[in-house]
């Protein structure tokens, strides 16, 4: 129980740092935009927390294998959609 | 207590809300990307007028609150109602300043005269984050109707489902956001 509580604070921690890097990146943009490493590694940052918290916060991690598969799937989906419209050649 | 076989916590209608909003939002974030590929200059301009450092502020107020609502929950499992009540003042009160901080974004964005209907940047930006902002209103309530039951010791270690379909909610709202932020704040 007392690891279970480490974990909680640990995801809070993780998901607050994963935000910093994520506005930092946001703020030393160029005029042109992220460029194409940055919003990757944005899109990356996204999905990991959206991991953490369907994960964990959502207790998914030891829910039956289909509601987890669902959460996930969407979160994949949407992330590659927005990656995949980002990165597109304009 | 770490579940031995599979259990889906909280309500299943909660879940099944859950997978109607994220198809929902899912279909908004699609929507927001592809457009801005069709008028990159526009959305460009848009985002330009966004306040990147009031999305983090909202980003870590959404994630504290998603962080008490988790330790809200493990509390009352533990038996400590109390405590518990206190970790969902917390959600509430970092999930009332999400509320907040938005709509002070809103206001400027008001007296800025933003031209919703003609400006499809705009449009989306309301819709998305409006909608989303709804969702977090409703979290709130939640929080705030779970607050005197669970202080009173209604919920234990026992019964706790419905703080436990309350939380889900709120992660589902801090779930949203991971995906909004980026998005809408950050990538160009």
């Amino acid at each position: 129980m007392k690891r279970l509580l480490h974990r909680i604070d640990a995801i809070w921690l993780a998901l607050l740092a994963a935000t910093a890097i994520t506005a930092w990146l946001g703020e030393h943009a160029g005029a042109r935009g992220l460029g194409t490493s940055a919003a990757v590694l944005v899109l990356a940052l996204a999905a990991a927390k959206g991991c953490l918290i369907i994960l964990d916060y959502m207790e998914l991690r030891h829910a039956p294998a289909l509601w987890r598969r669902l959460l996930l799937g969407w979160l994949a989906t949407v992330v590659v959609l927005v990656l995949v419209a980002t990165l597109w050649p304009r | 207590m770490p579940p031995t076989s599979p259990r889906l916590v909280g309500d299943l209608v909660v879940w099944l809300l859950v997978l109607a909003e994220l198809l929902t939002f899912g279909i908004l974030f699609a929507s927001f990307a592809f457009a801005r590929l069709r008028e990159p200059g526009l959305f460009a301009a848009g985002q330009a007028t966004l306040d990147l450092s009031t999305g983090a502020i909202n980003t870590v107020l959404l994630v504290s609150a998603s962080w008490c609502a988790a330790r809200s929950v493990q509390a009352v499992r533990n038996g400590r109602s109390a405590q518990g009540a206190r970790w969902l003042l917390g959600a509430l009160a970092c999930g009332c300043g999400f509320l907040v901080f938005k709509s002070l974004e809103y206001a400027q964005k008001w007296r800025e005269g933003v031209d919703v209907a003609e400006n499809t940047f705009y449009l989306l930006y309301v819709m998305l984050t409006g909608f989303h902002f709804l969702h977090a209103a409703v979290g709130c309530i939640i929080f705030a109707v779970l607050w005197r039951p669970t202080r009173r010791g209604a919920y234990g270690p026992q019964q706790c489902h419905a703080l436990e379909t309350g939380a889900v909610f709120w992660h589902m709202v801090d779930l949203l956001w991971m995906v909004l932020f980026p998005l809408v704040y950050v990538l160009r």
